[in-house]
């Protein structure tokens, strides 16, 4: 678990995307123009916090087989992280929607879709909060978070595309791979996607430490002789 | 099959017995439309077929909530305890899904009836606005279900169904209105197919989920 080489690979891609992103050369396009260059922090935080919730669900479902404490931990902060990543993708859509539709929150079903799912795990941090017995809670909330994220991922990906939306690959808007004719993005978006992934579980394994660190100092109150 | 018949029967039974519940969630639903009604103070169909209809699915939401919320709470913790002992986690929670779904067809469609007649009805293919009801009292009674044994295990039960349910029944809620604004305008079937395929869809995802993790559920 305590191994460096993934920590210093996620600083290396952020820096490389962070200074790509900013002065890297772009594709010129008409409407997006140079916000075209939110792609590596918008689109790449929504894989990301998608790849985080996925692997959230199925840490809850390993819990649920194998009942190790450790298992929820890393569910919750997983999730946890996911859930950054929803309202920091949020933000930077806003700040892209502003200069390219007109409108911070346009009314589109991918924004809706996101908000709800965020509401979904901010009431699945409102469950854990309300029971004090660990077990209980830990067992309980797993429930709620494979429940949730297999409604989540419908609401994201497959409703959008039923109805209009302004994004791209829906409602006969074409998507990003068409005007990305010579792979300029493409360089630059998966080592995003890759570099946020692993920055997502740094600060998921950073809190599950914390939570191993409290656990046993709690132990140790309680076994402390008189 | 005779277990789930055996408690489909129990919670029928148990439902007549109490039959204030029952028409107590009548009169919530009725009065509910009643107060839109007086507050929207009709004159002659002002209410754009829109509003009716959204009007229409947020009345049913709450009443869906507030019906389902206690189908593990009004029984006492040590029936519980003696059901399990008893049959197969599975089958409770068929049992209760088959009964929530079927209150909820009651439900609504004694709402929708209601809510016609003094609302005025818009609905321009009555067969396909039946169907939207069908589909979204089955998806509601299923959500609600595995929700409400997961909010019965908590405190301040109430404020967590409506918070844990909300978001889990929005994609479903969308679709139906979806679905029912079709109805309404008397569209033909074909264009609707989508929607209906997406709705069976959810209701299978969310039955299938409920039948796996009820049982982890019912063991704390």
């Amino acid at each position: 678990m305590r191994k460096k080489w993934w920590k210093i690979l996620c600083i290396l891609l952020l820096l490389y995307v962070v200074i790509m992103g900013f002065v890297g050369p772009v594709p010129r396009l008409a409407i997006v123009n140079e916000t075209v260059r939110n792609t590596y922090f918008h689109v790449a935080l929504w894989l990301a916090m998608t790849t985080l919730l996925l692997a959230s669900m199925l840490f809850s479902l390993k819990y649920l087989r194998d009942g190790k404490p450790q298992s929820d931990d890393i569910a919750s902060e997983l999730a946890r992280s996911g859930l950054f990543y929803g309202i920091l993708g949020c933000l930077t859509g806003s700040v892209w929607a502003n200069f390219t539709w007109g409108d911070p929150w346009p009314n589109d079903p991918k924004l809706n879709g996101a908000a709800v799912g965020i509401l979904m795990y901010l009431a699945y941090f409102l469950l854990r909060g309300s029971f004090d017995d660990e077990q209980r809670r830990a067992r309980i909330a797993s429930v709620y978070n494979i429940f949730a994220f297999a409604v989540f991922v419908p609401l994201i990906y497959i409703l959008p595309r039923l109805t209009d939306s302004l994004h791209p690959g829906s409602g006969g808007n074409s998507t990003f791979a068409s005007f990305d004719l010579d792979s300029q993005l493409r360089m630059v978006f998966y080592p995003a996607v890759i570099g946020w992934i692993l920055l997502g579980l740094w600060l998921a394994e950073l809190r599950v430490r914390l939570k191993i660190i409290q656990r046993a100092q709690q132990d140790r109150l309680l076994n402390a002789p008189r | 099959m005779g277990e789930l018949k055996a408690l489909l029967w129990k919670e029928i039974t148990l439902e007549w017995r109490q039959r204030y519940a029952l028409s107590g969630m009548l009169l919530y639903m009725v009065s509910t439309v009643f107060v839109c009604y007086l507050s929207f103070a009709l004159k002659n169909n002002q209410l754009t077929p829109i509003v009716w209809n959204t009007l229409f699915w947020i009345i049913l939401l709450f009443t869906a909530v507030n019906a389902i919320a206690k189908s593990f709470s009004q029984e006492r913790y040590g029936r519980l305890i003696y059901y399990y002992s008893l049959c197969s986690p599975q089958s409770i929670i068929l049992s209760k899904i088959i009964y929530n779904g079927l209150l909820m067809v009651v439900l609504s469609l004694t709402g929708f009836g209601f809510y016609a007649l003094v609302m005025g009805n818009p609905v321009g293919d009555l067969g396909l606005y039946l169907i939207s009801i069908l589909l979204a009292a089955v998806g509601f009674a299923s959500v609600l279900t595995l929700v409400a044994g997961i909010a019965s295990k908590a405190e301040n039960n109430a404020t967590l169904m409506a918070v844990l349910s909300f978001p889990i029944l929005l994609p479903m809620l969308l679709m139906t209105i979806n679905l029912s604004k079709n109805a309404l305008d008397g569209l033909d079937w074909d264009v609707s197919m989508d929607e209906i395929r997406t709705l069976l869809a959810l209701d299978a995802i969310v039955i299938t989920l409920s039948y796996l993790l009820f049982p982890y559920l019912w063991r704390s």
